[in-house]
């Protein structure tokens, strides 16, 4: 049994490019910064395409974002996926965690998924709560902290190893269902030459508020006006103090570094 | 009275690169900084062909990059083909080598080829399984190319080669060499030489040495015999007398990829060069905070840039066609070559005696800046070959 997954790809400033700025009202200023898939989610990806390798069936790249995403998710096709969905709408601009998970809920209610995967944060807002608001608002079985993913796609079931305190959980869940994935998972692939320019013939659809039947106004309204957090304050961490740099062979560092905690009484 | 503006014309397509061209960039330029980069300084000291980069490269399609689909190949343009050449050089020159020497070694089949041959020959290359190279120069015959002496005389359904070439790029792991012998000692220059793909091992074959070299140093350079090699009749690339078109021809697309294998490797030396003037405090202050390292490492960017423009330029252009091709070629493996070696130089000014040094890259990268001014062409060649293009054939 073939299996298909979306897997969450939000397009995020490009942390290489260090040239994050905010604008005025304190929200990011995404043309200020080139964009890339968050890091996170390109290790979802990579999950999801060995998954596909390994059963058969199909990679759907989700992503919210300004239209430039589309150009963003090519890297994620270009590394394998079948197609992306792009939603993006003027009106969603300074989208808040809960807008956002609706209207990745809303794109999903439309999608034909066995499991849904979603990276472990986000690099640019850093809450790591859409994944499991998307999960709530589709009645989705949420599977956490993967480090392991292994479908049954005959019995309809997935199971995951959960990083704990101790080491591991194993859960089982019935799919259709939502994974919030790890770096454990393993390190994304960089995409072939082949992969490249092959890409540029899959589909990117675009959905507009509108195409989702949802609205920027109103009751249940999602997008920037409808917001229900807000940036109030903004401050510049405190400069890092100079670090310091131990070289030797392994047990020789370990040595020194066990030292200098033991020092600062933090062993 | 009033005037209309004309419509604003829309350059932007043939300045830019395309988004494929950029993502294919980003792709090589992590996987260069990741996977190549921590390997050079070995590569280098070693003087050993890097198996486990040709692997990588094949793996990643690299190779497979100046090839046609229907062979395997990805089917990249000239320019696709240097922005990948100049991403991997700014890690390291030997491992960019690899995949420029795939493209000089098949373009002789690839311009000259019937389907047949490439449909036999292509698709090995493509995949990396086989490594190709490209056999004209001789110890006698080095910018005088119409000085070749190896001889491919006609016997029944074969040719035998005698001969000797020298500083072949490769001539050691190459399982497939596009040969360069004379057919017709007595017709005009331009008419005396065929193409052979000499399939390796062969009887008679032999690589006499490799060169002790001052940079490149783990991309193999050897002095390749032919005594009595028979090649097969269906192995002659292009009909008789064809040798001197093909390998002219061959130089005007394989040109550009040494102007963006120089631009690679000035560009790894300023990125370099600009960490350590960020990093290195003397008199108090950064290095890159005084005017004199600043102005150095402005000049350098902008000779960079400069040089990589003149380059994609040129693989446009004779992409495209041009009459003047050659010129184009040239040009930019002039502009860019002597780019390269002025900006390593420079590069290993920035760093002070530290530069002079194995412990930082830039002394290897001004080491290997040298040959991109002389192989292919010299300088010299390439100025001819621009004179010419103003003077005519007897200037």
């Amino acid at each position: 049994m073939p299996l298909n997954i979306v897997v969450l790809a939000k397009p995020v400033p490009d942390p290489a490019a260090a040239a994050e700025k905010l604008g005025p009202d304190n929200r990011l200023d995404r043309s200020a910064s080139p964009s890339v898939i968050n890091g996170n989610d390109e290790y979802t990806l990579e999950a999801a395409l060995q998954l596909v390798e390994a059963h058969g069936g199909e990679v759907t790249l989700l992503a919210m974002a300004p239209a430039g995403g589309a150009e963003t998710l090519r890297k994620g096709l270009a590394m394998g996926a079948t197609r992306g969905v792009l939603v993006t709408d003027p009106a969603l601009a300074g989208s808040d965690a809960w807008s956002t998970a609706k209207v990745l809920a809303a794109v999903l209610k439309d999608l034909q998924f066995d499991l849904v995967l979603a990276g472990f944060d986000t690099s640019d807002g850093v809450g790591g709560v859409v994944g499991a608001a998307v999960a709530t608002l589709l009645k989705l079985p949420y599977l956490s902290s993967a480090a392991a993913i292994e479908p049954n796609p005959d019995a309809g079931t997935v199971r995951v190893r959960r990083i704990s305190g101790s080491g591991f959980d194993v859960l089982e869940a019935k799919t259709p269902a939502l994974i919030v994935g790890t770096q454990l998972l393993g390190a994304p692939r960089y995409p072939s030459l082949k992969g490249i320019m092959g890409a540029r013939s899959k589909e990117v659809s675009q959905r507009s508020l509108a195409d989702l039947g949802l609205q920027a106004d109103g009751s249940d309204a999602v997008g920037g006006g409808a917001a229900r957090t807000e940036v109030s304050a903004r401050r510049t961490p405190p400069a890092r103090g100079a670090a310091t740099v131990v070289r030797g062979s392994a047990g020789e560092a370990a040595k020194a570094i066990v030292a200098l905690l033991a020092e600062r009484r933090l062993v | 009275m009033t005037t209309v503006a004309a419509p604003p014309t829309s350059s932007a397509g043939q300045y830019r690169l395309t988004d494929e061209q950029l993502l294919l960039r980003e792709t090589l330029h992590d996987l260069a900084d990741e996977r190549i980069a921590p390997r050079a300084a070995e590569i280098d000291r070693s003087g050993e062909f890097p198996e486990d980069i040709r692997q990588l490269l094949a793996r990643h399609d690299v190779l497979a990059l100046p090839f046609p689909e229907r062979f395997g190949g990805v089917g990249g343009d000239l320019l696709t083909q240097c922005v990948a050449i100049e991403q991997i050089a700014r890690a390291d020159t030997t491992s960019s080598l690899i995949l420029t020497v795939q493209g000089l070694g098949s373009l002789p089949i690839l311009l000259g080829g019937t389907e047949e041959q490439q449909g036999r020959f292509i698709p090995d290359l493509a995949s990396g399984a086989k490594l190709v190279a490209f056999a004209l120069t001789e110890p006698e015959a080095g910018s005088d190319a119409g000085a070749t002496r190896t001889r491919a005389v006609r016997d029944g359904d074969s040719y035998v080669i005698d001969g000797t070439k020298r500083f072949i790029t490769n001539g050691s792991v190459a399982s497939l060499i596009t040969v360069f012998a004379v057919t017709d000692p007595e017709a005009r220059t331009s008419k005396r030489l065929s193409c052979f793909a000499v399939e390796v091992p062969s009887e008679g074959f032999k690589v006499n040495r490799l060169e002790h070299k001052l940079g490149i140093r783990g991309s193999p350079t050897a002095e390749l015999s032919f005594d009595g090699v028979r090649v097969p009749v269906e192995n002659r690339i292009g009909e008789e007398g064809d040798g001197w078109k093909l390998a002219m021809g061959t130089f005007d697309r394989s040109r550009p990829g040494i102007a963006a294998q120089a631009v690679g490797i000035a560009q790894g030396a300023l990125d370099a060069a600009v960490a350590y003037a960020r990093d290195r405090k003397q008199f108090g202050q950064r290095i890159g905070d005084f005017q004199m390292i600043q102005a150095m490492l402005a000049d350098m960017d902008a000779r960079i840039e400069a040089a990589r423009q003149v380059t994609y330029k040129a693989c446009v252009e004779i992409e495209a066609g041009a009459p003047d091709g050659a010129r184009w070629a040239s040009i930019a493996k002039l502009i860019a070559g002597d780019t390269a070696m002025a900006v390593t130089t420079d590069a290993v000014q920035v760093f002070g005696g530290y530069g002079y040094t194995d412990d930082f890259p830039v002394e290897r990268m001004m080491r290997d800046a040298k040959i991109t001014q002389l192989y292919e062409g010299t300088q010299q060649v390439q100025r001819l070959v621009i004179a010419r293009a103003l003077l005519g054939k007897g200037g």
